[in-house]
């Protein structure tokens, strides 16, 4: 009835002394220690795509319930500003790319730079969103009470609408645009808090590689960070056509 | 009646020195741990903490219900009070019950790991839970929630003034610490077994926790996401589920029971993980059918996702998918009904004692094989028209849950209480405490079905006449059910000072668990252990027993 | 005896009125309960069974008996037993139940419409021939009545166990049940959706009556206006009629004989005319087009109650030549004998008081 007998035992008695100093305690090895870590940072990935998996729903049951609105609306987005800001993200996902690859060839300086460039998209990116936020603020296009949602600008007969050659909406379908600017909302500020979430980490990360971080070969973080960057970025992939572009030719 | 305990000589007992309580002292050292065990320990006393909140709303619940007007309180606060019971219990006492607590513990322990696969995460749930769990009780204290636990739109969006937005938020955190359970679990069963240590070698007890943890990991997001849209729609009024800005109010149905739904298989899952544990212990045999049993887990956890519309059969769904969710509840009803049979041929041919953790599993088996039948009740469409929303859906998933859950949950306490603390809790008075919460639970319970049967709704704070009898029937059980959930309070607390010495293997059971000293080591195992035998392998048990043996620590 | 007074008089109280079902009131309830009775011997049978096996186990092989278990791996064929069997009791459930739901919820062509309306706390409903009650539903006997349901604020549940029917009632949709009560009585009507402070004060009466006694109710409790007519005035102080006008070069559709034709939107698409449409019509219109219409009908979301839409909706039910014929057929022997013999509402009250 002691602790080994169901076992036999594993080469020598192992000390802490001689895991390498990265490793935690509770892990054979290195290399089970970063399967462990990478495996349940996809599962976290997985738990995301049902997070926004429920607003993706929601968006697409009320596309085709009120596809009017849903295009008149998706007409005054910034088709301009989000095609900038789809380039943008998908640079910031190379120069974090670049970033893993440079930790996992041990270049400081490059790591870095990656970091900073990462950043610094980023910034752009909620900068740009920041714009278009702003303009749906000034013709009161967020909905709720308190930001006094106004779909006016869609009713029939409409000049400014007519002029854009867009297809006038009836009142009451103009009405459902809320719907449409309160899942718009719902998803650009969920995957916007995700990216803010991201730029604290890099923050941290950019510190730490400052320091001479990262270039013992033990990247996990950064690796891990990558997929998370990845992911917010594929997450903008699904976004950007559902809201600016499929019902651009609508 | 006999035992299997074999304590040590009392003579020669004695706790180890060193193990994981007392390795290191002070608050601190506790709050900052990241020692599996340690965290178990935090879960325990907080979970218990908001079982006793949740267990004396009940009691106001029941009182009331004393008598046909609403004269103990008002129907507003009436409404307060089943809202937080719900909240509570399912948020706060089901959900992290067995898992955060017993698995916890023991996962790491059974598959042969030092600990879970992120010791910093695991901490971090329980922070989060009782960032919850303090969220929920400001919100309790600062006037309450009337909404129902279901949060139904647009009541809790347009139509409450209470704090509705606290308790989302509260929820949404505390489910936070679900999916980090969860996800903990996960990948702690797929990456840190120890060698030897195959999937089908792994106690019945961890295939239950890992299909409950596919169900936290898909299912809570979509919940969290769903609160914070009610949330969004009560602060600056967005119109996703509003009725009058063309938003659909069932569409939150939807999003709300497609987590709940699997919810109900969080919690339970865990549980029949407990019972498969201690009914293989107790008549010393292997689980019988154990693949059926470790699959028909799984199944719950796959099937119990495409269910979750048959909440919603009397709301105007259409008529095929009533058809199809009828269809595959009934579909998930079969894997339950494999492991009931399972488990009581597991008895056949043993050699069976009837410690507590016993009488507490069989009491699950009879408790959750009515919880389960019913359930076809209100699988079955036709039937589901009449019996839903009344007293017998009330009682149907106390049965599932407080018939099924606590007493696995009390089941598992028990039987791991010797490992966790290294003291044995006193047999003849927790025998009694089981037989006590099995009376008072039919007491207070089987009355409800009848209830629901002749139509009375739940949730109301007073009904007509015809139905008091019942309701007196319900109210006195429930006292005796209190009696029930008292005493083992008491006594184990008791046992931590009084209690005799395990010693490592109290019940010569067969999980890695037991072979090793009582309370653990912090690291579990000196050695990372090498498994050879089979799992339920009570031959190899009997070998090795010719071994000598020695303490650690 | 040990026994309290008061838990003696309870016991008593209850075994002489002792019910483990409410009284089977309506067409559909003993076909219902024929389900819950066959669930409930076949639940009884597998609880037996689980109890049996338990018990005679743990009786044959408890240690004293049994001291040295056998290790037993499975048996495939036992598990498939146990695996199988349950699956067809459930399937001959899931099929069974099925059949009940399509009973319960497709009202029959011939069935007599009354309105409800749920709102915090007061169900209030409305018959075709005006009359209003609050908490409280006149139905006559042995004759289909279907429900047609809605609610202006949160989810209710219209239930009435005798009948063993509930629909929920949901803001911004109609929902439909329908029953047919076969033995005169009041039974329970409850709302069992939580709504509430008051959800449980929101609890009315389903008065089952004979055809004449209904008649002198019908009679006694008119307001004098007809749902229809009441729409037919809302009709026109809406201008409604500006455009749906039935003239040739009319802005909008004619609704005369609109009511139960397929219809052809703008989108291509072909509609069914039933209330909800024209309830969605009235509020969303431009999710409505006819084909060969223009979207310029405004929306009257929020204008008019659900009442008003409920009269609305009966009064475009009017214009259909077969609804009317249909309603007239079904309830005939019902109506009183000639509405323009009704007395005016102080007079009739008098007429009835002695029968």
């Amino acid at each position: 009835m002691s602790d080994s007998h169901a076992v036999a035992v594993v080469g020598h008695e192992e000390g802490h002394s001689e895991h390498p100093a990265y490793q935690r305690h509770h892990f054979v090895s290195m290399e089970q220690q970063n399967e462990t870590v990478s495996f349940g940072m996809w599962l976290f990935l997985l738990t995301e795509i049902m997070f926004f998996g429920g607003l993706f729903t929601a968006y697409l049951i009320y596309r085709n319930w009120y596809f009017p609105a849903f295009v008149a609306a998706s007409h005054t987005l910034n088709l301009w500003e989000g095609t900038i800001n789809t380039f943008v993200l998908i640079s910031s996902s190379f120069t974090m790319a670049m970033g893993v690859w440079c930790a996992e060839t041990k270049r400081s300086k490059g790591l870095i730079w990656s970091l900073i460039g990462t950043l610094i998209l980023g910034a752009v990116f909620l900068g740009i969103k920041y714009d278009e936020y702003h303009e749906k603020y000034e013709l009161h296009h967020i909905p709720g009470e308190i930001f006094h949602f106004n779909s006016q600008g869609f009713v029939h007969p409409s000049a400014e609408a007519l002029k854009t050659g867009e297809k006038p909406l009836a009142p009451d379908m103009a009405a459902k645009t809320e719907v449409y600017f309160s899942l718009y909302f719902a998803m650009t500020g969920m995957h916007a808090l995700h990216m803010v979430i991201g730029m604290v980490l890099l923050s941290g990360m950019l510190w730490k590689a400052s320091h001479g971080g990262y270039m013992n070969g033990h990247i996990a973080f950064v690796e891990n960070f990558g997929l998370y960057w990845h992911f917010v970025d594929i997450v903008w992939i699904f976004l950007f056509p559902l809201l600016y572009l499929i019902s651009r030719h609508a | 009646m006999s035992t299997i305990v074999s304590l040590p000589d009392q003579a020669t007992a004695r706790i180890p020195k060193r193990n994981y309580l007392t390795n290191e002292n002070g608050l601190l050292s506790w709050l900052l741990t990241g020692d599996h065990k340690r965290i178990a320990v935090l879960y325990l006393i907080s979970i218990t903490f908001f079982f006793f909140i949740g267990g004396a709303l009940a009691g106001m619940i029941r009182l009331e219900l004393l008598t046909p007007q609403s004269d103990l309180m008002a129907s507003d606060t009436y409404n307060k009070v089943f809202t937080m019971h719900g909240v509570i219990m399912v948020f706060l006492f089901l959900v992290p019950s067995v898992p955060a607590t017993l698995g916890n513990f023991l996962i790491p322990i059974m598959i042969g790991a030092k600990d879970l696969a992120f010791p910093k995460i695991n901490l971090l749930s329980w922070y989060l839970y009782l960032v919850g769990g303090g969220m929920t009780l400001t919100a309790m204290i600062t006037g309450g929630v009337d909404t129902g636990w279901t949060f139904t739109t647009p009541m809790s969006t347009h139509f409450s003034n209470t704090n509705v937005i606290t308790t989302g938020l509260a929820i949404f955190v505390a489910g936070f610490s679900s999916i980090f359970t969860g996800l903990n679990f996960i990948v702690t069963i797929h990456r840190m077994r120890a060698p030897g240590m195959t999937w089908f070698k792994l106690p019945l007890f961890c295939w239950a926790h890992y299909a409950a943890s596919i169900l936290m990991v898909l299912g809570t997001p979509v919940l969290a996401i769903t609160l914070v849209l009610v949330v969004l729609e009560r602060t600056i009024g967005i119109g996703v589920f509003d009725p009058t800005k063309g938003g659909d109010p069932i569409l939150f149905q939807h999003l709300f029971w497609f987590y709940s739904h699997p919810a109900v298989y969080i919690m339970i899952l865990p549980g029949m993980g407990v019972i498969s544990e201690v009914i293989s212990t107790f008549s010393r045999k292997r689980v019988f059918g154990y693949t059926a049993v470790a699959f028909s887990s799984v199944a719950i956890a796959v099937f119990g996702f495409f269910v979750w519309a048959h909440h919603m059969f009397i709301m105007g769904v259409s008529n095929y998918a009533v058809l199809v969710f009828s269809l595959l509840t009934m579909l998930v009803a079969v894997p339950s009904a494999i492991k009931i049979f399972n488990w009581a041929f597991t008895l056949y041919k043993g050699s069976i004692t009837f410690e507590t953790p016993m009488l507490y599993a069989f009491g699950f088996m009879g408790l959750f094989t009515i919880g389960g039948l019913t359930g076809v009740f209100l699988g079955s469409s036709g039937t589901d028209i009449h019996l839903t929303e009344t007293y017998f859906i009330v009682a149907h998933f106390h049965f599932v849950m407080v018939g099924g859950m606590l007493m696995a949950f009390l089941s598992g306490v028990h039987f791991w209480w010797p490992k966790m603390t290294g003291r044995m809790y006193p047999e003849k008075i927790s025998q009694l405490a089981a037989v006590v919460t099995f009376i008072g639970f039919n007491f207070t319970f089987f009355p409800q079905f009848l209830l629901g049967m002749l139509g009375m709704p739940r949730r109301y704070a007073a009904y007509p006449h015809e139905f008091q009898v019942l309701n007196v029937f319900s109210t006195a059980g429930a006292s005796i059910l209190g009696v029930g959930y008292l005493l083992p309070m008491i006594y184990l607390i008791w046992s931590l000072k009084y209690g005799e010495v395990a010693g490592n293997n109290p019940w010569q059971a067969t999980g890695l668990e037991w072979q090793i000293q009582s309370p653990p080591l912090t690291e579990n195992f000196t050695t990372i252990p090498i498994v050879t035998q089979d799992v339920y392998d009570y031959e190899w048990l009997e070998r090795q027993k010719e071994h000598e043996v020695t303490h650690v620590g | 005896m040990g026994l309290s007074p008061v838990l003696w008089q309870f016991l008593v109280k209850w075994m002489t009125n002792f019910a483990i079902i409410p009284p089977e009131a309506s067409r559909i309830a003993p076909q219902v309960d024929a389900l819950l009775v066959f669930m409930t011997l076949v639940s009884l049978v597998g609880l037996v069974l689980v109890g049996l096996l338990v018990t005679a186990f743990s009786i044959l092989y408890r240690r004293e008996k049994h001291p040295v278990a056998v290790q037993i791996e499975g048996s495939t064929l036992l598990e498939a037993t146990w695996t199988i069997i349950p699956l067809g009791l459930f399937l001959v459930m899931f099929v069974w139940g099925s059949v009940l739901y399509f009973r319960i919820y497709t009202p029959p062509p011939n069935a007599m419409n009354i309105y409800v309306v749920g709102k915090q706390w007061m169900w209030k409903a409305e018959h075709p021939g005006g009359q209003h009650e609050i908490n409280s539903l006149h139905v006559p006997i042995n004759q289909p009545i279907q429900i047609t349901l809605i609610s202006q604020d949160v989810f209710h549940s219209f239930s009435i166990p005798a009948f063993r029917v509930k629909r929920e009632a949901i803001p911004g949709r109609y929902t439909t049940v329908w029953f047919e009560a076969t033995q005169v009585g009041t039974y329970h009507l409850f709302c069992t959706q939580y709504c509430g402070t008051n959800h449980s004060a929101m609890i009315g009466e389903v008065d089952v009556l004979t055809p004449e006694d209904y008649k002198k109710w019908l009679a006694d409790s008119t307001s004098g206006v007809s749902l229809a007519q009441n729409g037919e005035r809302l009709f026109a102080s809406l201008s409604c009629n500006a455009c749906h006008n039935g003239q040739p070069d009319s802005r909008g559709p004619s609704l005369a004989n609109v009511y139960g034709s397929k219809l052809t939107l703008s989108t291509g698409q072909p509609v069914l005319v039933d209330e909800a449409y024209l309830r969605q019509a009235i509020l969303n219109p431009s999710a409505h087009i006819t084909q060969g219409y223009a979207p310029i009908m405004p929306t009257y979301q929020g204008q008019v109650s659900e009442e008003g839409l409920i009269s609305l909706v009966e009064y475009i039910k009017n214009l259909s030549t077969n609804y009317r014929v249909q309603q007239t057929l079904n309830t005939t022997a019902l109506l009183p004998e000639q509405p323009d013999k009704v007395p005016a509402k102080g007079a009739s009250a008098q007429g009835v008081a002695k029968p």
